[in-house]
């Protein structure tokens, strides 16, 4: 029931999105740290239009959300442990996050160029 | 305190108003209550083991295991609502009779609920668990703000919980009829928005690595961020910045249901009629 539906919408859809990219390019990886509630580095530049990995390593014993509707990214992160998120190609320009637990401290931005 | 005021209550309200509608939309039906505060208990249990296992979660399939675990959540909620709304199509029409004649003697309402007590569950895991990781963080860093942050919290949960109660209300303000047709039209929505988060979550993890440019940006109507926007996110899932995958998976899940409920539908008059004639 569910093919017949979605193809002729696929269809239709790669008609009309040039930007398609099924073959990613690699931008690369980025490495994060969460300490005292404080991202560093609280700049990260990326190239746009590459997908790059950013590993983060929260070194606070309290859990955090890395949390960004620019990037449309949520991701929580355990007290002690690390998490990788994948970011998709980026137009140019910035991007901020914030950790969603201490909103006050930890801020950052990325900056694809 | 105002921070986890309204942190916990932003979590809160994005379960409780699927609940409000789950609520809502089995009005009547006998045993839903004992359905939706399982749903819950579940919910907050496996929101507090989640908690407890989020480390080891988040390292498996390579740092993505969260996000895998959330769009397996995410999918099977996506089924339980589908499998509700088809459900309801072909017995809706029974089912508000029998209400109105019998004040609720649904006899075949456990079907669905049981779907509508698992949707619930997964919506209290899902929010509870950020909450749990939350509260546990701040209960863990200790100092003379902590118990004030409770507090806070606690209020939070009020909060969330009286919109949700607001929003039932509201509901079953309206007509049998017509309320069952409201709620069965914003189910379908809330599983076409679950359908697209799982694929958000998947393209996080870099799973589905296809289709992923915005399609349009609506930030300056509804910010994601935004309370309205966060209320959309969880109603009929919408999101400020959608790309490809994820509009192709929302449309496709909207035809696939409403097309499934028109196709069970029973022709109105035939099937109604054997029946009250038989009553006579």
């Amino acid at each position: 029931m569910r093919i017949p539906y979605l193809l002729p919408l696929i269809g239709l859809f790669l008609a009309g999105n040039a930007n398609l990219s099924l073959a990613a390019d690699d931008g690369g990886s980025r490495d994060l740290v969460i300490k005292d509630h404080v991202f560093t580095p609280a700049e990260i530049t990326v190239p746009a239009g590459k997908r790059v990995t950013l590993h983060i390593k929260n070194m606070d014993a309290t859990a955090e959300e890395f949390d960004s509707s620019a990037l449309k990214v949520e991701k929580v992160i355990a007290g002690g442990g690390t998490g990788t998120v994948y970011l998709r190609p980026l137009a140019p320009g910035r991007y901020k996050f914030e950790g969603e637990y201490h909103e006050k401290t930890a801020h950052g931005v990325v900056i694809a160029q | 305190m105002l921070a986890a005021l309204l942190i916990v209550f932003r979590e809160v309200i994005e379960a409780g108003l699927i609940v409000g509608i789950v609520l809502a939309a089995t009005s009547g039906v006998r045993g839903r209550g004992r359905m939706v505060a399982l749903g819950i208990a579940a919910g907050v249990i496996g929101a507090c083991l989640l908690a407890a296992g989020a480390d080891r979660l988040g390292s498996l399939f390579a740092g993505s295991g969260q996000e895998v675990f959330q769009a397996a959540v995410l999918g099977i909620a996506t089924l339980m609502l589908a499998w509700h709304t088809i459900w309801m199509a072909s017995h809706g029409r029974a089912i508000a009779g029998e209400m109105r004649a019998l004040g609720g003697a649904v006899s075949e309402g456990r079907r669905p609920l049981t779907a509508l007590g698992v949707v619930v569950a997964i919506a209290v895991l899902r929010e509870g668990s950020e909450v749990v990781l939350f509260l546990y963080g701040i209960a863990l860093s200790g100092g003379a703000s902590a118990s004030g942050m409770v507090a806070g919290g606690a209020l939070g949960v009020g909060g969330g919980v009286l919109v949700a109660i607001l929003l039932y209300r509201g509901l079953t303000a309206i007509p049998v009829g017509r309320m069952l047709s409201l709620t069965g039209g914003l189910i379908t929505l809330m599983a076409a928005g679950m359908a697209a988060q799982a694929v958000a979550f998947l393209q996080q993890a870099g799973l589905a690595d296809m289709l992923s440019a915005p399609v349009w940006n609506s930030a300056f109507l509804l910010a994601d961020e935004s309370i309205a926007g966060r209320l959309a996110h969880s109603l009929i899932g919408y999101t400020a910045e959608p790309d490809g995958l994820q509009v192709l998976v929302y449309a496709a899940t909207l035809l696939v249901i409403s097309g499934l409920a028109r196709a069970v539908r029973p022709a109105p008059r035939a099937a109604v009629m054997p029946a009250s004639a038989a009553a006579e």
